[in-house]
């Protein structure tokens, strides 16, 4: 079972929630938890550890001067210009690349081979006996996120139990995530900013076609809005996490509630329950 | 020589623009015919990697100068690359005023590497 984990607005507690959930579950199975905001990855900071690296490289043209003939097809091609037919070459900017491949296809020479270009790795650990943690990490200024997405998934390919952490926003690194999922927690706060994000993001995944519940973190109590569209959209609230600042102390210290407060490994396994429930497959 | 000038409209009279890759179009003066040709820039509304591809337009129109506002990082590759010169235009004036400043001498060449 793939379990993913989003929210549309960022900072409402996406990655809380997932390690929180992992380290509850890895208590009574083997879980894979796929760190999968690749650019800026933050799980390891909970679950410090040793780690395994695989570099994660995309393919990016490159030009043969003796079959090129400069018409300028690939450039003319190329949406994200990063191919510039010059007068006398061409000029190939790497990191404007998106791997689509059509440079390749588009030049009547056989001129573009594609080879290989690292933007990522991949660190992967053992922190807990039977917790496996894999890190998607894309490096600084590269555009290619969805990538070291895929090769996160991957590795933890196989697995009975995986856990998916994504990025905020609801754009191509987000349904990257969903992709293959069985069901997906939405985490939102009890603020305009969340639920308008809320909204966003529960559109994207009815559109990937992925069954989900929400958890409402930092809850003040005054929750009328976003149950409201939680009803409205059939979405189940499945766990409420108060605005504490016993939690928030725990947290701020790379602290898990499930494991360090009384009363929440209960809830995590509670929440687990609801999402098997919702995901409507076995565990 | 060819001399392309970012413009925010065809002809000569139009007003220089300053962005360089998203300009809404080129136009392209023959310094010894006097002749310009103006093409509208379908890059305008493009996602990204404007400049690379908006040089490539410069070269295939033979264009050996290029008179613009300022041009983004990756455009000044292209530009240094393919041999072409830029030259900043910070005035508020046409495509003629432009190539009028540029044949005095007086407009700065834009750091490109």
């Amino acid at each position: 079972m793939k379990i993913a984990i989003a929210s549309g607005k960022g900072g409402t507690g996406k990655s809380t929630v997932a390690a929180n959930l992992a380290c509850t579950l890895s208590r009574s199975r083997e879980v894979v938890l796929v760190d999968c905001d690749v650019e800026e990855p933050n799980l390891h900071l909970f679950f410090p550890a040793t780690t395994v690296d695989v570099p994660v490289t995309t393919p990016v043209p490159e030009i043969d001067p003796a079959r090129c003939t400069l018409c300028g097809e690939c450039g003319k091609f190329c949406r994200f210009g990063a191919l510039s037919v010059l007068k006398d070459r061409v000029l190939v900017f790497p990191e404007l690349c998106h791997s689509c491949g059509g440079c390749s296809l588009v030049c009547p020479q056989g001129a573009v081979r594609e080879v290989p270009r690292t933007v990522g790795r991949v660190a992967c650990s053992r922190p807990l006996p039977a917790l496996v943690l894999i890190s998607g990490v894309l490096n600084e200024g590269e555009v290619q996120a969805p990538a070291v997405i895929r090769a996160a998934k991957l590795l933890a390919e196989g697995h009975p139990l995986t856990l998916y952490d994504a990025s905020p926003g609801i754009a191509c690194p987000v349904i990257e995530t969903l992709e293959g999922s069985d069901a997906c927690i939405l985490v939102t706060e009890s603020t305009p900013f969340g639920l308008h994000d809320l909204r966003l993001a529960a559109e994207v995944v009815e559109r990937v076609g992925i069954p989900a519940g929400v958890v409402i973190n930092r809850s003040d109590g005054k929750d009328e809005e976003t149950l409201d569209f939680c009803r409205e959209r059939g979405l189940p609230v499945i766990m409420t996490i108060p605005f504490s600042r016993e939690i928030a102390a725990v947290q701020n210290r790379g602290g898990l509630i499930a494991a360090l407060l009384p009363g929440w490994e209960e809830r995590f396994v509670a929440l687990f329950e609801a999402v098997v429930k919702i995901a409507g497959v076995s565990p | 020589m060819i001399v392309g000038i970012t413009a925010r409209a065809a002809g000569t009279d139009a007003p220089v623009e300053q962005r360089f890759g998203r300009a809404p179009y080129f136009v392209f003066v023959d310094t010894e015919t006097g002749k310009a040709e103006s093409v509208e820039n379908p890059l305008v509304d493009a996602a990204g990697g404007v400049g690379p591809r908006a040089v490539q337009m410069f070269s295939e129109h033979g264009a050996t100068v290029v008179i613009t506002g300022q041009v983004g990082g990756n455009a000044a590759k292209a530009l240094e690359v393919g041999g072409i010169k830029a030259y900043a235009y910070r005035g508020s004036g046409s495509v003629a005023d432009a190539l009028a400043q540029y044949t005095a001498g007086n407009l700065q060449p834009l750091p490109l590497a």
